[in-house]
């Protein structure tokens, strides 16, 4: 296939293999070694997707990350959106299309794996070009763990794309010595294919490493085709080069103009020739090698226009020698062209006015307007900028600790002065680590000319001017956004003073790109504008990522069942045999409720609550949080934690607690047994056992640090089993047989360790649905034994597994709380109708203070009541509000509490719920309305107990 | 990711720590010495300066010590840690914020 644009003799592409790939429907082909944009220049193709605001036609401005233009979607063989095509590297099959500026998410699945590698090291350097290599070889030398990070496919950096030698040989012989050196030393490692992209706190730093992305569907389905490496480094070295700039003139957006120094790269890397005929714009030297290389591989340069009046002797007669004519002190005021440049408008530019204008015509414009050192990094890592009027750029200016620049990263654009600058990076880096060593010889070089200083030039004025493109031509800012010059001075027209105010405004520098090629461009003009110095605008704010990473990438292997941590309890596998749905519950999985064949959610709920008031139902209770208590002073601080006294409870006895915070708001409640004189065990609610052993260990180890007592999480050593109703007992006698399990040897609130099933058992006599009920506990790992030996020996019963829905639903119907549904931190004890379980007697716990407090002792408090719908089979949602009228008032609507829990009850045969209302206990009687659906509920306000207020029923 | 240097453990990074609040404020010797206002301070009020302040941690996810820091709530550094039990570093005098809470704990 015909690639004509290819320039023979150029370029480090392997010409012995032809890649086929797709663009835009047409096949092309190109080789190993080219990206995206770089085939496509080769088969001539500039035009590669239309604008998004003005769907004006554009190409290819640049050769790498900093492109604003060439946005691509890749279709096959994975899809991908928005991605650069100066940054995708080129495979066989490839199929891509251009993008308008929005992409589009596949609805495929992604397959692919994604992983996270933590690494650490003395010194890591980010960026392998001259500067980058220069301070890790030195390092190296000293023997300190390096680590080198570099975005390209290989290493060189600039040098892949120019023609520069060093040690008298062509650069990349220098970089190829180098790397042999470094894969030679142990501590060393370098990641090609990887872009640093965030610097965090303490030198850790995040990298995007791309390891399969260019093979395509070759890549093998065991490797993770991205990684993010989380770097942690005691010193870290940016020598992440500098991004050419723009310089804004009208219509400066066509296909076929091109940053001076990527035409460079295309030549001297790709071995492309970006065009036949050339004009180069250039402020400064920089556009000259590129000039003359472009020349010298057959690209007709019909001229340079330079905004300099005076252009350096050196690159007169170069020109010269090629017949290039140089036009000092002119400008590029506009272009022509319809889907690629075909003309470049000339003229004088002296004291601030232009000339008469020329057309010169050419396929390709090269623009240099001076060079941005990538500062990016640096100035995330809190590294501060000054404007160096002599470049027209931001420099690093005050390094954080840890923290530095080399080579053109830190403003030494020259080769000479890169090395040198990494060379010395290395030595400072070294003497903040307090190694010696690790000196080398800088690098030699060709003697450089005599150059003249950059003009800075953010723009040229427009013939349009005060007409605002009434021809159609705009000066673009900001390629990728559509963004103008005018968009700029329309936001500062509007008052606007802050470049970060003209970035939101006109959306300058906030596409895919980061404004690279626009940030310091907008900041020029805005400071033109205002009449301020560009110096004291400054740039804005560099912020992670510095590329875009997928989230895909960012989450690793942290997805879909890793996403979360999932815990389960050792009877897990049984209950997914027997059809449990489930509820997460914090991290558990508890089963909800096991519906049978056709049964819809009410009516397995319905069934559970009926086996556990009238027959015998069994429960997975061992997610509730255990904490054992063990020291001779372990009931003073449970009497000092807990609302009621703990130390007076009887070995083998068990009391109900509720926990305070300082301000008298209850934070948990649970039950306490006491297993030894100095033991207890307490439990918690599922979803606070970690917070309220936090909780415990801070008043133990910050206020009373002299307790002799120790707190140990007990959780997952038992398996927990309540065995609920009044047939409870005939069960457990069965498959207990040894226990008495009569009323007087075991009553309620005592606990017994016996033999259950076999297996050695502690049976507490705890309800939480007032039903006669035990708790049996086991090792968790003879859990499922003793579960199904009970499931056996109630079959006779009709025994039922409940799942939380029905305990739920049961413990409602008795009101006992759910600390955390039916309380939320600004609950007291005296608020849910539990005074009985304050104690009178201590002189002091944590929050008996707080709760003579004036605001605490206010009659109108939220209290714990029930509501019984007047429609008895009206379901109140969860958090609905509750007002005094049938009708709804004008906003503000006078609120007085909310419903926390609502269910529809077997016993009471009817719906009902618990609900917080502003002076609830004095409302018992009333009727109250919850808004729904567009009407009002009403509803009477009950004393919160429903079911069995005489407790009748819990011995029996 | 910030590292924190846990006082028993080394440093650590901040997702295993649990942040508590102003350090050296004490229980009450008798709450009910207190007015409401009083009692109010010591439940609710806390200092929140610009600069060097004297804070609790616990390094939950690890060895699960509560211990104090001089973190600068500006740039976040940790200045120093200290076991819990420790006095608090003098460095605290030099913020005003700081010097407020030393007469707030004089006062209980």
């Amino acid at each position: 296939m015909n690639t004509p644009f290819r320039a023979p003799g150029h370029g480090r592409v392997d010409r012995d293999t032809t890649l086929s790939f797709t663009f835009d429907g047409t096949a092309y082909t190109g080789h190993p070694g080219d990206t995206l944009a770089s085939a496509l220049l080769a088969n001539g193709v500039h035009h590669v997707a239309d604008s998004i605001r003005y769907g004006r036609p554009r190409g290819v401005l640049a050769a790498g990350a900093e492109e604003p233009n060439a946005l691509v979607q890749i279709e096959a063989p994975f899809p991908e959106p928005m991605l650069t095509a100066t940054t995708v590297e080129l495979y066989d099959g490839l199929v891509a299309r251009g993008l308008s500026g929005r992409g589009r998410l596949s609805g495929e699945p992604d397959t692919a794996r994604y992983d996270t590698m933590h690494a650490h090291c003395d010194l890591l350097v980010v960026g392998a070009g001259p500067a980058g290599l220069a301070t890790t070889l030195a390092a190296a030398r000293a023997g300190v763990r390096v680590i080198l990070v570099d975005e390209l496919p290989q290493p060189g950096g600039s040098l892949l794309g120019s023609q520069e030698r060093i040690d008298g040989a062509p650069a990349t012989r220098w970089v190829g010595t180098v790397l042999a050196e470094l894969d030679d030393c142990a501590d060393v490692r370098v990641l090609q294919r990887t872009t640093a992209f965030g610097h965090y706190d303490d030198g850790l730093v995040l990298a995007l490493e791309k390891r399969t992305d260019h093979l395509g569907a070759a890549a093998p389905a065991h490797v993770s085709r991205q990684r993010i490496w989380r770097i942690r480094a005691q010193q870290v070295v940016y020598a992440t080069g500098a991004h050419e700039r723009p310089v804004a003139f009208d219509n400066n957006d066509r296909p076929g103009i091109m940053l001076a120094g990527s035409a460079r790269t295309y030549l001297n890397r790709f071995g492309v020739l970006p065009g036949r005929q050339a004009v180069v714009f250039t402020t400064n030297d920089s556009a000259y090698p590129a000039a003359l290389e472009l020349a010298g591989a057959g690209t007709r340069i019909a001229a340079v226009i330079d905004a300099r009046e005076e252009v350096p002797e050196h690159w007169r007669t170069a020109c010269a020698e090629r017949g290039i004519g140089i036009r000092a002190g002119h400008v590029v005021t506009g272009t022509s062209g319809i889907e690629r440049v075909t003309r470049a408008h000339v003229a004088p530019f002296r004291q601030g006015r232009l000339g008469g204008r020329q057309g010169i015509g050419c396929d390709l414009l090269l623009v240099s307007g001076g060079w941005n050192p990538a500062v990016a990094l640096f100035s995330q890592a809190r590294g501060t900028l000054r404007y160096d009027g002599g470049i027209g750029a931001f420099v690093p200016a005050h390094a954080p600790d840890g923290v530095r620049t080399a080579g053109s990263a830190g403003g030494a654009f020259t080769l000479s002065g890169a090395l040198a600058d990494g060379v010395d990076a290395a030595r400072q880096a070294l003497s903040a680590l307090g190694r010696t060593g690790g000196t080398i010889a800088v690098p030699t070089t060709a003697p450089l000319p005599d150059g003249a200083p950059t003009r800075v030039l953010w723009r040229v004025p427009s013939p349009q001017d005060g007409h605002d493109g009434q021809d159609g031509s705009k000066q673009f800012v900001d390629l990728q956004r559509d963004a103008t010059v005018s968009d700029v001075l329309r936001a500062t027209g509007a008052g606007l003073r802050s470049v970060e105010h003209v970035k939101r405004y006109t959306t300058i520098g906030t596409a895919h790109d980061q404004g690279r090629t626009s940030g310091v461009m907008a900041s020029g003009i805005v400071a033109e504008s205002l009449g301020v110095d560009v110096a004291d605008l400054g740039p804005t704010r560099f912020r992670p990522p510095a590329v875009p990473v997928a989230f895909a990438a960012l989450a690793g292997r942290n997805r879909g069942e890793l996403f979360d941590p999932v815990r389960v309890t050792a009877l897990h596998p049984w209950h997914v045999e027997h059809g449990a749905l489930f509820e997460d519950v914090g991290q558990w999985k508890r089963p909800w409720y096991y519906p049978r064949a056709g049964e819809t959610t009410d009516e397995a709920v319905l069934r559970e609550c009926r086996a556990a008031r009238t027959g015998v139902a069994m429960m997975d209770g061992s997610t509730l949080g255990k904490i054992n208590v063990r020291g001779p002073d372990a009931g003073i601080l449970l009497d000092r934690l807990y609302t009621n006294l703990m130390s007076t409870l009887k070995v083998g006895r068990i009391r109900y607690g509720v926990m305070c915070g300082v301000d008298g708001m209850v934070i948990d409640d649970g039950t306490v047994i006491r297993v030894a004189e100095e033991e207890f065990l307490l439990t918690t609610t599922t979803g606070n056992a970690a917070g309220i052993l936090e909780w415990m260990e801070e008043w133990l180890q910050t206020e009373w640090p002299g307790l002799r007592v120790h707190l140990t999480s007990v959780t997952e050593h038992w398996v927990t089993i309540p065995l609920v109703g009044p047939r409870s007992r005939d069960v457990l006698a069965l498959a207990a047989p040894g226990l008495d399990v009569g009323n007087d040897a075991f009553p309620f609130m005592s606990w017994q360790d016996t033999t259950v099933a076999g297996v050695p058992a502690r049976v507490c006599r705890i309800s939480f649905s007032g039903e006669l009920a035990y708790e049996i506990n086991v090792p968790a790992w003879y859990g499922i034994t003793v579960w199904k030996a009970l499931h056996t020996a109630g079959s006779a019963f009709g025994i039922t597994p409940y799942g939380t829905e029905t305990m739920h639903v049961l413990r409602a119907e008795k009101a006992y709380p759910i600390v955390g549904q039916d309380t939320d931190g600004t609950v007291t004890p005296q608020d849910l109708g539990m005074s009985w379980a304050v104690s009178k007697k201590k002189p002091d716990f944590v929050g008996k203070r707080s709760f003579t407090r004036a605001e605490n002792r206010r009659e109108d408090r939220k209290q714990l009541v029930a509501l019984l719908p007047a429609d008895e089979q009206v379901l109140l949602p969860e958090g609905a509000q509750i007002i005094a009228t049938s009708s709804i008032p004008e906003p503000p609507v006078p609120m007085l509490g909310h419903v926390t829990s609502s269910y529809r009850s077997d016993a009471l045969r009817r719906t009902f719920a618990l609900a917080l209302v502003r002076s609830g206990t004095r409302r018992i009687g009333e009727t109250l309305y919850v808004p729904l659906d567009g009407r009002t509920v009403p509803v009477t306000v009950t004393d919160p107990v429903l079911f069995d207020k005489e407790g009748t029923r819990r011995d029996g | 990711m910030q590292l924190i240097a846990c006082p028993w453990c080394g440093e650590r990074e901040e997702i295993e720590f649990h942040y508590g609040g102003q350090a050296h404020i004490a229980y009450p010797d008798d709450p009910y010495a207190l007015d409401d206002e009083q009692w109010a301070q010591y439940v609710f009020f806390r200092d929140n300066p610009k600069g060097p302040f004297a804070e609790r941690w616990v390094h939950s996810a690890g060895c699960r010590r509560w211990f104090n820091a001089l973190r600068d709530t500006v740039t976040h550094e940790f200045l120093s840690v200290h076991d819990n039990r420790a006095e608090r570093p003098s460095r605290t005098g030099t913020a005003p914020a700081a010097q407020h809470a030393e007469g707030q704990e004089a006062g209980r």
